[in-house]
């Protein structure tokens, strides 16, 4: 595991990349659902600290996510997004399945 | 002044990155605003995108992108010899997407619209998909809006 995933309870961070795009995604939604599976994540925190650029794929990745978890009754979590990814949660409807933290 | 670059690439998630990178770079010499430099490059990123993914699939083709520079209005043309969109208004409401299999998220169209001034697409089945945007440079906000 690399430091990009952290499992802390039964939580997993996910530091995203710099740009998140169709190629960046694939590798970090197959990497989630493995951590995921093994290691009976309720919660998944998604972390924008580095992230300067995301098209609809991201979108993708945390609505992925969120049915995931959400059938068990866990959360998805967003930090650290500037006011611009916030834009991008809210018009693609997420803001209702996800919780923005600073 | 008029100003045009053209670039034709293999429909490739790898040349999605620097598809956006080459567009932003034809602009910078406008003193764009990182706002506008950023819209850009999403909508770059949505239209190339889909042609690797929606266009061609797993058996590739070619993507062209024409952009023209008249003064400070950008014009940007993404063009894909693919599959073809059956119905192209079906295909533009948010979140629709025939891919949810690949957690595509149906926002592509409409970050191109929220993205740039203008959005036109023309497509025939079995033919290709043309993307048209225009945004005007310069004209951004000093300060980015919170909402
Ligand atoms: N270049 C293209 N060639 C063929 N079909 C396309 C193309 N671009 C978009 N589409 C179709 O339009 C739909 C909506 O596109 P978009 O808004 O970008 O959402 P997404 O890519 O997430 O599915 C796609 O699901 C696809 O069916
Ligand atoms: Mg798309």
């Amino acid at each position: 595991m690399n430091e990009t995933f952290q499992i802390i309870d039964h939580y997993l961070m996910i530091r995203l990349p710099e740009e998140i795009d169709h190629k960046s995604c694939r590798e970090i939604s197959r990497q989630a659902d493995h951590l995921m599976l093994d290691n009976r994540i309720e919660h998944v925190v998604f972390d924008f600290s580095d992230t300067k650029f995301m098209d609809s794929s991201g979108v993708g990745v945390l609505a992925g996510r969120y049915r995931k978890v959400s059938c068990f009754g866990g959360k998805v979590y967003v930090i650290h997004a500037d006011s611009r990814m916030k834009r991008i949660l809210r018009m693609s409807g997420l803001s209702k399945m996800i919780e923005f933290m600073e | 002044m008029e100003n045009k670059i053209r670039i034709e690439m293999e429909a490739l998630p790898e040349n999605e990155g620097f598809a956006r990178v080459a567009v932003a770079a034809f602009i910078t010499y406008l003193n764009p605003t990182v706002e506008e430099i950023t819209d850009v490059k999403t909508a770059v990123s949505e239209a190339v995108t889909n042609a690797v993914i929606h266009a061609y699939g797993e058996k590739g083709g070619k993507i062209v992108i024409r952009c023209d520079l008249q003064g400070d209005l950008l014009h940007i043309e993404i063009e894909d010899a693919g599959k073809g969109i059956e119905n192209v208004e079906q295909a533009m409401v948010p979140l629709y997407t025939t891919r949810p299999d690949l957690e595509r998220s149906g926002m592509g169209f409409a970050f191109m619209e929220a993205f740039m001034d203008s959005l036109e697409v023309e497509s025939e089945t079995g033919k290709g998909t043309l993307v048209i945007m225009e945004k005007k440079l310069g004209s951004g906000p000093w300060i980015p809006d919170e909402e």
